[in-house]
């Protein structure tokens, strides 16, 4: 591991200060994934500014009855928080089905928002990666990439995002605040990732020294029928527990007089972001919550997809999933 | 830097620490404790596990700038954890958790019931099982199957196929229940 | 006086299990050494050509860096058989993650570091990785791992197949597999003059004990190979690797104790794996299943540096009766790391070859496969003819099929739902050979009724310093808190590895002689002990060649109940049972572990293990433990292992055989035929993962 300096500032303008005034500083949190990186030489920070003890650690209900959620609340934490069992499950689900037990205490939201692809490729300084070394290529196009994208992927990177919590914030329309050498601002979670395109070295439209301070829940969303806000996450992994999704969705529905009231979707493992499915939500609206149309719509959504030689099952994976999921919510209300 | 925190109960202080070391380099190499095992450094096999701030976590992955003035508890300290716990219940009697009839000293309920159940196979994964196991049950005193599964799955074994590591912390759960059980029996009789 | 009767086959706790749940047991990387030194490898980055230049200074910048060894400047090493271990010698590549340099250090993380900055140069030539059916470098070898011929011929297999009622012709591929012990391999080497001690993670300190004086150019006698606690190996640490090998070239060179512990995701590239493996398997067989014509032609592929065959066919030359068979191998030689044992090498992935034919027959004939592997039960081994010491497969079948109620099955396949799952159940048979090789064993009295057992034997995780020690009490006829087992150093006498199922077997017939003689000697002075105290050593060497008339196997039968997701196409394992014939079962306790460990790993087999070698880089894409999945405890529901009580003269004094490897083989049919069951798709590529089912399902 390379060497470099370790901060810990007392309070989050200094942290801003501090890695906004070094080019090659970089925040570090739970340090799951950083230090890891760091090992594998992937990352080579020369100043790490802890913000793990920075007063980010609490979960909120807001005044208009969403939740605060700050970046420094570990997974598990947040995963076991009644407010969130009660009001937003899939949010705990998708927690829950990341990592183990010992990550997820370690982890934290900002970090596991933040969290960098698990392409091989670009963990293995040995080879090119356009994303750890812009221009160097892409082996995994046709390398193994079994687990990467489908979807708005290019010809410089087929890297996906292997966040779950990510999956679950984009489907329920989560706020992300941030604070910066220029201030502070905000942006919907979906916004906060980039996809590949020319840049593929660019995760995020986060500037350098800014910092997730906060996420953000609007209210959940309430059935006609239930208190309880009909929502789902779940998980395609090659074994039972401990894995990257293969697909995941995450996905919220509201069925009233047998229509779609109102519907959210997300797929996780088909890009190089959160896949909010607008397409397939513009769709449903207002039509009858059938199969057939949950099908149809999931593959207005997926057209776009791509497939590499090793991939392609992503689609019809991503397609029967998040049909069995709506199928399932719809039947629930 | 100058790190200075406590492990297994025991304030200690490491000179010369590069923050950029992990916390289980620490444990093994400057602090002689070997018990956690480094086995991926990736944070994706469990077996350097131990406690920090009561919270399992993988030591591999943890700067270890970040351990500064944390509590830490690893393999070598659960037994003594264990007596801590067991004589906060029964208000300071003699935290008896070891095997009667032996000289050596006496080990935390989940590390007896791992011997007794058989769940010991090559020991490397066994450290980091244990802590692990023991947080469990800690936090759930009658685990589930299902609960046992998923609370250990953070933890890889190539030996046992896990069959016998449940039998322990099933074990330890009902050695646990029935103590518990008999503490209250023997308070209500005025013991 | 305490009757030990029960002392061999009783459910002893581990004897070693207190120092290993205390964290007191010390593996190779930690025995104290107070001024050691840490060393990191520096892997190839290319598959195959020549070193041009390597530039070692920016990782010498670091003054915690005490020497950075390559090809240039590290010391000369004489040639060993095996040469993968003939380390920094030339600038030769032959595979990519060869070792070709290593940094040494102050600490771990300045060892990495340096490692991370050495700077090579390459003149890369075109490298050759995949293995295809029809690889142009195919060759039939004479002989493959365990040194049995490459090909068998019994009877005219093409013209009876030709003429046979039902014929069955399938291709079968099994993918690169990782040992992946929990330890990666480690050790800590010293010298004292010309004296080398080195604690490493091995299956066999002897091996390693001459295979580093050769290196060397020391006599044996002046190696001293310490592996007292030992965190895994399933073949990979059979013999010696090359961690070993550099930590004492290193520690020579800086006249310090040096630390070297393999980074795990280095581990694929140099400790050895399961080679692929493409089978065809044809059956020919009358409508009644009993087959008349049997071919199980393998293709596999070995690497530039080591001359492993996976001997995939061998279990179609024992399993079932069959008049007119071949069995053959095929190989070539690609630019990858070297291929070695892993678990039940040959016959894990033969057997889920032919145990997943065996049940396609099975289909095709209607008959009931638990059945039709009993009508095809032969008396005598189909290959060498010789008789069976015992063979008790059709007992296991039987035994498994009443303990798994396999009989209220419904044969058809695809039909069982509850809810969106579909369900289904398999079995498939189980077999591992007997293997014993020569050892030495030591036992002294001492007057006070305490025995010493001295044997340099390894536990790997198996138990074996338990077993032995019951061994010993079992033929002192003395309590077992008063015997005393050393294992686990060359200063101890000779004995072979564990490997090959052989150890308990091997190293418990040396000790069981030793015992039995000094129990003589000690009835002979009067039943007590003088006071100098008494000692007895026993060599197997010739014992061991008893025995070799008959044909010696375990045997099993695995039943597996599957769940399969039909909307995302996850395969789960429910619930799995086991029933073994291994002759006399030593310690129940550690022996059920073992059958159940070697099941779980071939669950993980069946769903989840195995790499792909990266065409273009010449490497295992899956390298660490987040790629390259085994299974977690969420995976592993009911496995049950049982066993029939098999009284066996022809193996040893204790009549027991092998348990280590038998329990993985046929776990991955199994489960295959299990999910063939449910879904009624066939699979016959490993694993079955999501993308295997999806395309079958509507």
């Amino acid at each position: 591991m390379k060497t470099f300096r370790y901060e810990r500032p007392a309070d989050p303008a200094a942290a801003v200060t501090l890695v906004a005034g070094t080019p090659g500083a970089r925040y570090l949190a739970g340090g799951t994934n950083l230090v890891d990186l760091m090992k594998l030489g992937v990352e080579t920070p020369e100043l790490l500014v802890d913000v793990s003890r920075l007063p980010f650690g609490e979960v909120e209900e807001t005044d208009t009855g969403g939740l605060r959620i700050g970046a420094a609340v570990r997974g598990s934490r947040l995963a076991a928080h009644l407010l969130v069992r009660e009001r937003y499950p899939a949010l705990s689900q998708a927690l829950l089905s990341g990592a183990s037990a010992q990550l997820r205490n370690a982890a934290t939201i900002g970090g596991n928002l933040l969290q960098r692809t698990r392409c091989l490729y670009f963990q293995d300084v040995s080879k090119p990666c356009n994303k750890r070394r812009p221009g160097s290529g892409c082996p995994a196009r046709e390398g193994a990439h079994r687990d990467l994208a489908v979807l708005g992927a290019s010809e410089h990177c087929i890297a996906t995002n292997t966040s779950d919590l990510a999956v679950a914030l984009a489907a329920l329309d989560a706020t992300v605040h941030l604070t910066g050498p220029a201030g502070v601002r905000s942006l919907p979670l979906t916004d906060l990732y980039r996809l590949p395109g020319d840049e593929p070295e660019r995760d995020t439209v986060l500037r350098h020294g800014e910092l997730i301070t906060s996420v953000e829940l609007p209210p959940p969303p309430h059935s006609a029928r239930s208190r309880a806000p009909l929502m789902v996450y779940r998980k395609v992994r090659d074994r039972a527990s401990y894995a990257f999704a293969l697909v995941s969705v995450a996905a919220v529905l509201d069925v009233r007089d047998a229509a779609v009231h109102e519907v959210r979707l997300a797929f996780g493992g088909l890009a190089a972001r959160p896949w909010r499915a607008r397409e397939a939500e513009q769709a449903l609206q207002g039509r009858p919550a059938t199969e057939e149309a949950f099908v149809e719509a999931v593959r207005t959504e997926l057209s776009a997809c791509r497939p590499l030689r090793e991939n392609g099952y992503k689609l019809a994976l991503a397609e029967r999933l998040a049909v069995a999921v709506l199928a399932d919510l719809a039947g629930q209300g | 830097m100058r790190l200075t925190f406590r492990v297994n109960g025991r304030q200690q202080q490491a000179d010369d620490v590069w923050e950029g070391e992990s916390l289980l380099y620490v444990l093994r190499e400057r602090l002689g404790l070997p018990g956690s095992k480094n086995a991926c450094e990736q944070g994706e096999c469990g077996s350097c596990t131990v406690r920090l701030d009561g919270l399992l976590v993988c030591s591999c992955l943890v700067a270890a700038g970040q351990a500064q003035g944390r509590d830490v508890v690893t393999v070598e300290g659960l037994a003594s954890q264990a007596k801590k716990r067991a004589d906060g219940r029964s208000g300071g009697a003699d935290g008896r958790t070891g095997k009667a009839g032996t000289d050596l000293q006496p080990l935390s309920p989940i590390q007896q019931a791992f011997i007794d159940a058989g769940a010991v196979q090559c020991g490397f994964c066994t450290p980091g099982m244990l802590v692990a196991a023991d947080e469990l049950l800690e936090r759930n005193a009658s685990p589930t199957d299902a609960d046992i599964r998923e609370a250990l799955s953070g933890n890889l074994c190539r030996c046992t196929g896990y069959q016998t590591i449940l039998a322990a912390v099933r074990l330890a759960a009902a050695r646990g229940t029935a103590d518990t059980a008999g503490t209250a029996d023997t308070a209500g009789t005025g013991g | 006086m305490t009757t030990m009767e029960h002392t061999l086959g009783a459910s002893i706790a581990r004897l070693e299990s207190r120092a290993k749940v205390t964290g007191t047991a010390r593996y190779a990387a930690e025995y104290v050494t107070d001024d050691a030194l840490y060393a990191w490898p520096v892997p190839a980055g290319i598959a195959r050509g020549e070193i041009t230049a390597v530039h070692t200074e920016a990782a010498m910048t670091d003054p915690a860096v005490v020497v950075v060894l390559t090809h240039q400047n590290a010391p000369r090493l004489h040639p060993v058989e095996d040469r993968t271990l003939t380390l920094l010698q030339s600038s030769h590549i032959a595979h990519r993650g060869q070792y070709i340099a290593l940094a040494v250090a102050t600490s771990l993380e300045a060892a990495r570091s340096a490692a991370g900055a050495v700077l090579v140069q390459y003149k890369a030539d075109h490298h050759d990785v995949v293995l295809a059916e029809d690889h142009p470098g195919l060759y039939m070898p004479e002989e493959i791992d365990g040194l049995w011929p490459g090909t068998r011929e019994h009877g005219d297999f093409d013209t009876v197949y030709a003429t046979a009622e039902i014929r069955t012709d399938a291709v079968y591929t099994t993918p690169p597999m990782h040992n992946h012990p929990m330890e990666p391999h480690a050790a800590t080497a010293l010298w004292d003059g010309d004296a080398l001690t080195v604690y490493d993670s091995n299956q066999g300190s002897v091996t390693v004990q001459h295979t580093l004086a050769q290196l060397f150019g020391i006599d044996a006698g002046q190696v001293r190979v310490v592996s007292e606690h030992v965190g895994g190996g399933f073949g990979s640490k059979g013999t010696a690797r090359p961690h070993v090998v550099l930590a004492a070239m290193a520690a020579r060179v800086v006249g310090r104790p040096v630390k070297l512990a393999v980074p795990r995701n280095h581990m694929p590239a140099v400790v050895g794996h399961r080679a692929p493996t493409i089978q065809r398997i044809r059956i020919g067989a009358g409508r009644d299943g009993c087959i008349q014509a049997l071919a199980h032609e393998v293709v596999t592929c070995t690497s530039m540096v080591g001359r492993f065959v996976e001997a995939a066919a061998l279990p179609s030359r024992v399993m079932y009766i069959a008049p007119n068979s071949r069995t053959a191998h095929r190989v070539t030689r690609l630019d990858i790391p070297a291929p070695s044992w892993m678990r039940a090498p040959g016959e894990c992935p033969g057997m889920f070859a032919l145990e997943s034919a065996i049940d396609e027959l099975a289909y095709v004939c209607g008959i009931d496969p638990v059945e039709l592997r009993i009508r095809n039960d032969p008396q005598v081994e189909p290959d060498s003819g010789l008789p069976f010491s015992s063979r008790h497969l059709t007992e296991c079948l039987r035994e498994g099929a009443r303990r798994f109620g396999w009989h209220e099955r419904d044969p058809s396949p695809g039909t069982r739902y509850e809810g969106r799952l579909l369900i289904g159940s398999g079995v498939a048979a189980s077999m591992y050979p007997v293997v014993i090789l020569p050892s030495r064993a030591e036992v002294r009295a001492d007057p006070d009724g305490h025995y010493w057992v001295r044997v340099n034997a390894t536990d790997i995780g198996t138990g074996a310093r338990t077993v032995l020690a019951q061994i010993a009490a079992d033929a002192l006829t003395a309590p077992l808190g008063y015997v005393h087992i050393s294992i686990g150093s060359t200063d101890l006498p000779e004995a072979p590895l564990a490997g090959g199922s052989s150890g308990t077997a091997s190293w418990g017939w040396a000790v069981h002689n030793a015992c039995v003689r000094l129990r003589g000697l000690i009835e002979h002075s009067g039943g007590s002990v003088p006071a100098g105290g008494l000692s007895v050593s026993a060599d197997t060497t010739e014992d061991v060649k008893s025995g070799q008339e008959y044909a010696r196997c375990a045997f099993g039968a695995q039943f597996a109940e599957v769940q399969v997701d039909t909307d995302t196409a996850e395969v789960r394992l429910r619930r799995l049972t086991g029933v073994f014939a291994a002759g006399r079962i030593l310690n129940a306790r550690t022996a059920r572990s073992q059958f159940i460990g070697g099941m779980t790993m071939g669950l993980s087999m069946a769903l989840m293990e195995g790499s792909t070698m990266d065409p273009e880089f010449g490497d295992y894409a899956e390298r660490d433990f987040a790629s390259y999945h085994v299974a977690v405890c969420a995976d592993v529901p009911a496995i049950e292992a049982h066993w029939i009580d098999e009284e066996d003269p022809h193996l040893n004094p204790m009549h027991s055989k092998g348990i280590g490897e038998i329990g993985i083989v046929g776990t991955a049919a199994a489960v295959a035929n299990a999910v063939h069951h449910a879904t009624g798709v066939r699979v016959r590529t490993l694993p079955i993962r999501p993308d295997t089912l999806l395309p079958h399902f509507a």
